[in-house]
C-alpha cells in the first residue's frame, strides 16, 4: 500500500477513536467537567497523566536533543521525571484532599486572598498559553509532512477534534481520549526503537541495548559512537564538561525542570480526578511508570540514530575512506530536504557527502577526497524521531504509526493545557472572583464557553506563532517553578505563611524570573533588546536563563517567610483547614466541596 | 470542613512528623541519585565502567528514573501503613 494511504489510515483511524470517545464521555455537571467526577482509577489516571505530560516536545524533540548533545541532555531526562517524586510526596495527596477544582482555587482559599488567587491565575495562563503554542504548531508540522496538506489546514483539523471532545466532555472526555492517545504514542515511540535496538545490538530492550555491544564493531555501542564522533571532529557523547560553572548550570537547570514539572497546573489537576488521597499517591507512581517507558527509551533512540546517520554517510568507516555518493543516499534524505529541515550542499563538487565538524578544521585521516567544508549543512534535530523509521529502513506501517503518535502527543497535551486555562477562567475568575452567585448550570456554560475561546486562541497562536515559541521551556518551567510550586508547598507544609507573605513571595519569584529571562532573551523575546548573552560565561549571574527558575523559587520561599513573620498570623480557621488537608481521612466530604 | 474522627491533637502531630521524616528520607535519595551520582559526584564514580561508559552516565540517562519510580511506590506503600497505624486512613 502507498505510504500516503497508510498514513491516512493510521491518523484518520486514531482521530475517529478520539471522536467516538468524545460522544460517549460527555460531561453533565461541573464536577464531571472539571474533575471527571473524581471517579478515575489511579492506573487509568496514570496513563492519562503520561499522555497529558508527554508533549510534542517530548515525543518529537527530546531524542534529537539527546542525539546531538549527549550527556548534557540528561538534564531533560532527570528533570522531566524527577518532578513526579515531588508531586507524589509534596503536592498531589494534599491537594486531592483539599478537593478543589483548580490550582488557583487552593492558593486563593489557603491564603484567604483574592489577590493570591488572581496572581495564581495570571501565572497559570502565561505558563500554559506559551506551552500550548508548541503543541499546535507540532500538529501542523506533522500533518503537512505526512498527509501533504498545508500547515494551517492540518492545524484546523487538529483544533476541530480537540474542540469536539474538550468542549463536550471537559476533563471527563479529555481523560479517556488521553488514555487512547497514550496507547498510540507509546507504541509509536517504542516499536521503531525496539527494531533499531535489535538491528544494532541484538537486544530488544532499547535502554539495555544502549549499554550493549554494537554488532557492527564488536565493541560497546557508546565506545563506537564516541570513537566515530572523535574521527569526525565532534565532541564526545558521554563525557561531562567538568568546568565548575557547567556543572552548576546543569544542576540548577535539572532542579528548575523538576520543580517546574511539579508546579505545572495541567499536570496537577489530573490528580484531582482520582477517588481517594491514597489513590493520588499511587497514581503519581503509575504516571511515572508510563512516562518512564518512553523516557528510558529516548536516550537509546538518540544515540542509535546518531550512529545510524554517521554510518549512512560514511558507509566504509571514517578512516581514509570515501563518503557516500549523494546519488545513492537513501530516499529519506530527499523526503526531508523538501521540508527544509535537512540540507545538503556538494561544496567540493565530488558527488559525495562529507559530514564532519568543520569548526576544528578538517579532521586528520578523514576522507580520501579533498575536504572543503561540512556538506550536511542543515540537520534539524526535530527530524530525528519522525524520520527514524526511514533511517533504519523499517516497514511503511511503522512510519504511519509514528505519524499518528506525534499527533497524539501534541493533541493530548494541548487538551490538558486548555482544560487548565478554561477552568481557571470559568471557576476562579467568573465563579470565585466576580460572579459568586451563578448557578451550577450557568457555570458549566461558562466553562464550555471558556474552553471554546481557549481553543480558538490556541489555534490563532498556532497559525501565527510568536517568535518566542521555542523559548517556552524557559518561560513555562521558570514561572511554574518560581511561583506556583513554592506557593503550594508552603501552603501545605507551613501554617505561618499568610496572605501577604504568599502574595509577596509569588510576585518576587515571578518578577525576578521573568525579568532575568527577558534580560537574556530580549524583552518579550524581541530580538536585539537583550542585555546579556544567554551563555554560561556571559550571563548576569553566570546562570543561563533556562536554569533561573529554581533561584526564583528560593527567593519566593525566603520573601514569603520574612514577610509572614512580620505581619498578622494566619487565622484559626485557615490553620484548621491546613490540619485537615494533612490527613487523608474525610476525603469523601471534601469531594462534595 | 470537619473530619469528624474525634482524634486527640497529639495523634495528628505524630502522624505528620512521621510523614515529614519519610518525605525527607525519600528526598535525600532523590537528590543523591540525580544531582549526586549523575552530575556532581560523577567524576568520583568514573572508575566504575558500565557498557562503554561510566556509572554516572548510566544514572543520568537510566538509573535515576528507575530510582524515582521505586521512591514513589515506596512512599505510597509506607504512607498507607502510617495512615492505618495512626487511624487516619480513608473510610
Amino acid at each position: 500500500m502507498d505510504q500516503y494511504y497508510l498514513n491516512l489510515l493510521f491518523i484518520g483511524g486514531s482521530f475517529l477513536v478520539y471522536i467516538g470517545i468524545a460522544v460517549w464521555a460527555r460531561a453533565g455537571s461541573t464536577s464531571e467537567f472539571y474533575t471527571a467526577g473524581r471517579g478515575i482509577h489511579p492506573v487509568t489516571n496514570g496513563m492519562a497523566t503520561a499522555a497529558d505530560w508527554m508533549s510534542a516536545a517530548s515525543f518529537i524533540s527530546m531524542a534529537g536533543l539527546i542525539a546531538f548533545s549527549g550527556y548534557a541532555a540528561s538534564a531533560y531526562l532527570m528533570g522531566w521525571t524527577g518532578g513526579y517524586v515531588l508531586l507524589a510526596l509534596l503536592l498531589a495527596p494534599y491537594l486531592r484532599k483539599f478537593g478543589s477544582f483548580t490550582v488557583p482555587e487552593f492558593i486563593g482559599d489557603r491564603y484567604y486572598s483574592r489577590m493570591a488567587r488572581l496572581v495564581a491565575v495570571l501565572c497559570l495562563i502565561v505558563a500554559s498559553l506559551t506551552y500550548v503554542i508548541g503543541q499546535m504548531t507540532g500538529v501542523g508540522v506533522a500533518f503537512s509532512r505526512f498527509l501533504q496538506v498545508s500547515n494551517s489546514t492540518g492545524l484546523f483539523i487538529g483544533a476541530a477534534v480537540v474542540f469536539f471532545y474538550a468542549v463536550l466532555g471537559g476533563m471527563k472526555g479529555i481523560t479517556y481520549t488521553q488514555v487512547a492517545q497514550y496507547v498510540v504514542l507509546v507504541f509509536a515511540y517504542t516499536v521503531p526503537a525496539i527494531f533499531i535496538s535489535l538491528q544494532l545490538t541484538g537486544n530488544p530492550i532499547p535502554g539495555l541495548g544502549l549499554f550493549s555491544t554494537y554488532e557492527g564493531s564488536g565493541e560497546p555501542l557508546l565506545t563506537t559512537l564516541n570513537q566515530t564522533l572523535a574521527d569526525l571532529g565532534f565532541s564526545s557523547y558521554t563525557e561531562q564538561d567538568t568546568n565548575p560553572s557547567a556543572i552548576i548550570n546543569m544542576t540548577l537547570f535539572t532542579l528548575t525542570l523538576m520543580i517546574g514539572t511539579a508546579g505545572l497546573p495541567h499536570v496537577i489537576i489530573r490528580f484531582f480526578t482520582v477517588p481517594k488521597v491514597s489513590d493520588a499517591r499511587l497514581s503519581a507512581g503509575w504516571a511515572l511508570v508510563f512516562i518512564a517507558i518512553v523516557y528510558l527509551t529516548a536516550p537509546a533512540v538518540g544515540a542509535m540514530a546518531r550512529l545510524n546517520i554517521m554510518d549512512t554517510i560514511w558507509p566504509n568507516g571514517t578512516q581514509n575512506t570515501e563518503a557516500a555518493q549523494i546519488e545513492e543516499l537513501p530516499v529519506w534524505f530527499e523526503n526531508w530536504q523538501t521540508t527544509g529541515l535537512l540540507g545538503i550542499e556538494d561544496i567540493n563538487g565530488d558527488g559525495r557527502l562529507q559530514y564532519y565538524n568543520e569548526a576544528g578544521g578538517a579532521p586528520e585521516g578523514l576522507g580520501a577526497s579533498e575536504l572543503q567544508g561540512n556538506e550536511l549543512v542543515e540537520f534539524n534535530p526535530d527530524i530525528l524521531v519522525l524520520a527514524n523509521p526511514e533511517i533504519a529502513q523499517l516497514p511503511g506501517w511503522v512510519i504511519a504509526l509514528v505519524a499518528a503518535g506525534g499527533m497524539a502527543a501534541a493533541l493530548s497535551t494541548a487538551a490538558g493545557l486548555l482544560m487548565a486555562i478554561s477552568s481557571a477562567v470559568s471557576h476562579d475568575l467568573v465563579k470565585r472572583s466576580f460572579k459568586p452567585d451563578i448557578s451550577e448550570s450557568a457555570e458549566l456554560w461558562w466553562a464550555r464557553g471558556a474552553m471554546a475561546v481557549a481553543v480558538a486562541v490556541a489555534t490563532w497562536l498556532g497559525l501565527n506563532p510568536p517568535g518566542f515559541a521555542a523559548q517556552t521551556v524557559a518561560l513555562a518551567f521558570g514561572i511554574a517553578a518560581a511561583t506556583i510550586f513554592p506557593a503550594l508547598v508552603m501552603g501545605i507544609f507551613s501554617r505561618r505563611i499568610n496572605n501577604v507573605g504568599a502574595v509577596s513571595g509569588m510576585l518576587t519569584g515571578l518578577i525576578f524570573t521573568v525579568v532575568y529571562i527577558f534580560l537574556h532573551k530580549g524583552w518579550f523575546f524581541i530580538p536585539g533588546t537583550e542585555s546579556f548573552p544567554d551563555t554560561i560565561e556571559g550571563s548576569l549571574f553566570g546562570i543561563q536563563s533556562t536554569a533561573i527558575g529554581c533561584i526564583g523559587a528560593a527567593l519566593n520561599f525566603i520573601v514569603a517567610f520574612v514577610v509572614s513573620g512580620r505581619t498578622a498570623d494566619t487565622p484559626e480557621d485557615v490553620k484548621a483547614m491546613i490540619e485537615n488537608v494533612r490527613i487523608p481521612r474525610g476525603s469523601g466530604s471534601a469531594a462534595a466541596h | 470542613m470537619s473530619d469528624g474522627t474525634g482524634r486527640r491533637p497529639s495523634d495528628a502531630s505524630g502522624y505528620w512528623k512521621a510523614n515529614v521524616r519519610t518525605i525527607l528520607g525519600c528526598l535525600v535519595v532523590w537528590a543523591l541519585v540525580s544531582f549526586g551520582f549523575a552530575i556532581l559526584l560523577r567524576p568520583l564514580l568514573s572508575g566504575i565502567s558500565v557498557g562503554g561508559t561510566d556509572l554516572g552516565f548510566w544514572f543520568a540517562q537510566q538509573g535515576s528514573i528507575l530510582v524515582f519510580l521505586v521512591l514513589i511506590f515506596f512512599y505510597a506503600w509506607r504512607m498507607n501503613k502510617l495512615d492505618r497505624d495512626y487511624g487516619v486512613e480513608e473510610e
